[in-house]
């Protein structure tokens, strides 16, 4: 420890460290799915909005020379795919899954378009707190150098599980989505709801990718994403539709992420596929034990393509 | 002819060519003398390989009596083979520069022998003498620069411990790791390269976590070998580390922590094939060079780096472009204790043994598999 090292206690401090970094998007991903779903409809094209968020915060970033300007415009990007999304499955007869397919082809495909002239300008980035002035080990010290829009995602998953249970908006997403015809026999537009839960989920999902691109890998290009997206769209299922388990599947995802490369620096080096596998071989495990041939999907709103 | 064998798209593909090459004929005569397509795996601004090559299409485009034609994102497929078609059919290119490793077996050799009068040059193939005589394949000695930055360093590092983050622990990156790593030790017989693979060319998470682990463990100079180095570099300064780029100049990202770094500089080396081929001189099948041949340099020293390691590095540049340094010299270890190069084996640089490297040289820490 005197030579600034602090040997395997890296492994449990970039797991710790990367749950916190790498965790962000998956966590604004998922509350936003979340928010789509509950209300019966599946948006697939989240990946595409994701991508499309972190392109539109860094080339507002840049032009303008604010960061939160940036997060902003990446929220309405999300909200405008997110009606695009609601608004073409609004039409009868179409397919929710096939149109977000559609959509998140259309959402990476636009933003590499539009974001070629952004690689490599430097835009300014957004701030971290430091949480870690306490501690002289700089390595924690890094650890604990934390975004503010992780500490919103982190307040945001215990207050939305509040809503859905408590208020009436929550309540009326939750009859959209368990029972359409009981939400029109009490008065309301189905397709109404869901074209707001869709541009919640959307605008959030933007901000999630704002993350990317401003604080963390921290720079626009077109390998970004490298599919986090459709995994925080999984990460829904995983954690039963349910705010609070999303919290804690993204933090999981995110740690996941970290122990490849953590591990490697150690001189942990056999097998490091697998270690890159994490993620994914976690999913299996948490499915696998989870799963019941005897019932469907506990948490499952009824009104999803999926589950009706 | 085996006219069993014409499909309908060779039809289709020939009539075409046929109508837009009598309707086109007389402009691109007028136009341009010659038409040179570039094909790319991934983005050209990548500000990594992809960009490095488009800078060199780019040194091509201010030539007079030139049309370059690009495509970027061609994957590795039956694609790269169409994208080949459609520019000798339909653009008139005569001279292709596919760049990405993977089109060359069996992609570019098959279209090279379909089409005998259009020039293939791909980048880091293996031309043998089976292959068609239109076809060629250049790469660049980049571990030459790779071994200046590894002296720089070497000299740089307070912790005496460095960082590589990797791709694939394929020959190429493996011979960049050891050549850092040698050039480091020369400088420093103490210092350490920690290397860790990411498992592909382009995984931004993947790597900002590696350059983080990296810097937890102590290292404090930091360089790699994926597609876009902007994560690595950006990541490692705002840690307050050092780096050294890879594939073009990335000093503008952090001017202070920027050593130097190791470039290619093919808008030296695609100006030169293309007067070779117009003065009707024949490009070399197989064609390598390092600094000497101009094919790869060394970024401008950063401010961090000293008038000691300055001198170092110019010294051995200086031999290196003279031809009298060998960097692969036995005897040298694995880090497995093994020796993989005998004492008295000087492994020069054309060496075709280099090209299979599978082994990472003492004083790396990590392993191929």
């Amino acid at each position: 420890m005197a030579d600034g090292t602090i040997g395997l206690w890296t492994v449990p401090l970039a797991v710790f460290g990367g749950a916190i970094r790498v965790s962000t998007p998956f966590l604004f991903v998922s509350l936003g799915e979340c928010i789509t779903e509950r209300s019966g409809r599946i948006n697939l094209g989240l990946e595409g909005t994701l991508v499309m968020g972190a392109m539109s915060a860094y080339g507002i970033s840049y032009l303008t020379g604010s960061p939160w300007l940036g997060v902003l415009a990446a929220g309405l990007a999300g909200s405008l795919l997110g009606a695009l999304h609601a608004g073409i499955c609004s039409l009868p007869r179409v397919n929710d899954i096939a149109v977000g397919i559609a959509l998140m082809l259309f959402g990476t495909g636009l933003a590499f378009y539009l974001g070629k002239p952004l690689i490599e300008p430097t835009a300014p980035r957004l701030p971290a707190i430091d949480f870690g002035w306490w501690s002289d080990i700089s390595q924690v010290r890094a650890a604990l150098r934390i975004n503010v829009l992780f500490l919103l995602g982190v307040v945001l998953a215990p207050i939305l599980g509040w809503a859905f249970r408590t208020t009436r908006w929550g309540l009326l997403i939750r009859t959209a989505g368990e029972s359409s015809d009981s939400a029109r026999a009490m008065g309301y537009s189905v397709l109404g709801i869901r074209l707001r839960a869709t541009m919640v989920g959307g605008f959030l999902a933007g901000i999630g990718g704002s993350f990317l691109s401003l604080f963390y890998p921290g720079s626009w290009n077109e390998g970004l994403s490298s599919g986090q997206g459709i995994t925080a769209v999984a990460l829904v299922i995983f954690a039963r539709w349910d705010p609070m388990l999303c919290l804690w599947a993204s933090l999981a995802f995110g740690g996941a992420a970290a122990l490849g490369p953590a591990l490697q620096s150690v001189g942990v080096t056999s097998g490091y596929h697998l270690f890159n596998a994490a993620p994914y071989i976690l999913t299996l495990a948490i499915m696998i034990i989870t799963c019941s041939p005897k019932r469907t999907l506990t948490g499952a709103p009824a009104e999803l393509s999926i589950t009706r | 002819m085996d006219f069993g064998r014409i499909s309908r798209r060779h039809l289709l593909q020939g009539g075409a060519a046929l109508t837009l090459g009598s309707a086109l004929g007389v402009r691109s005569a007028a136009a341009a003398d010659m038409t040179v397509g570039f094909i790319y795996v991934g983005s050209r601004d990548d500000y990594g390989y992809n960009q490095a090559h488009a800078q060199g299409a780019a040194a091509l485009k201010k030539m007079s009596g030139l049309k370059v034609v690009e495509e970027e994102k061609v994957p590795e497929t039956d694609a790269v083979e169409k994208t080949m078609e459609s520019m000798i059919n339909l653009d008139g290119a005569t001279l292709l520069f596919p760049t990405s490793f993977g089109y060359y077996s069996p992609h570019v050799l098959k279209t090279a022998a379909k089409y005998p009068k259009v020039t293939f040059e791909h980048c880091g193939g293996l031309w043998t003498d089976k292959d068609p005589k239109n076809a060629g394949s250049y790469f660049g000695y980049i571990d030459e620069a790779q071994f200046i930055s590894g002296i720089v360093a070497g000299h740089s590092t307070k912790t005496g411990k460095l960082g590589f983050v990797a791709a694939k622990p394929i020959p190429q990156v493996l011979r960049n790791i050891n050549a850092f790593t040698l050039g480091a030790k020369l400088a420093n017989p103490k210092a350490t390269t920690q290397v860790i693979f990411t498992g592909d060319w382009s995984m931004p998470v993947k790597e900002a976590e590696a350059t983080n682990s990296l810097i937890d463990q102590g290292v404090d100079v930091l360089t790699c070998h994926v597609d876009g180095p902007k994560t690595m570099v950006e990541n490692a300064a705002k840690r307050g580390a050092m780096v050294c780029g890879y594939h073009v100049n990335q000093s503008p990202l952090a001017p202070k922590a920027y050593l130097t770094g190791a470039e290619w500089n093919w808008e030296a080396l695609y100006p030169k094939f293309v007067k070779m081929i117009q003065s009707g001189e024949k490009i070399p099948n197989f064609y390598r060079g390092g600094l000497k041949e101009e094919i790869v340099k060394c970024s401008p020293y950063g401010e961090a780096v000293s008038a000691e390691a300055r001198k170092h590095a110019d010294d051995i540049k200086a031999q290196l472009v003279a031809g009298t340094y060998t960097i692969f010299k036995g005897p040298i270890m694995d880090n497995k204790g093994k020796t993989v190069i005998a004492a008295g084996t000087d492994r020069g640089q054309k060496d075709p043994e280099l090209e299979k490297m599978d082994y990472l040289v003492e004083g790396v820490i990590g392993a191929t598999s």
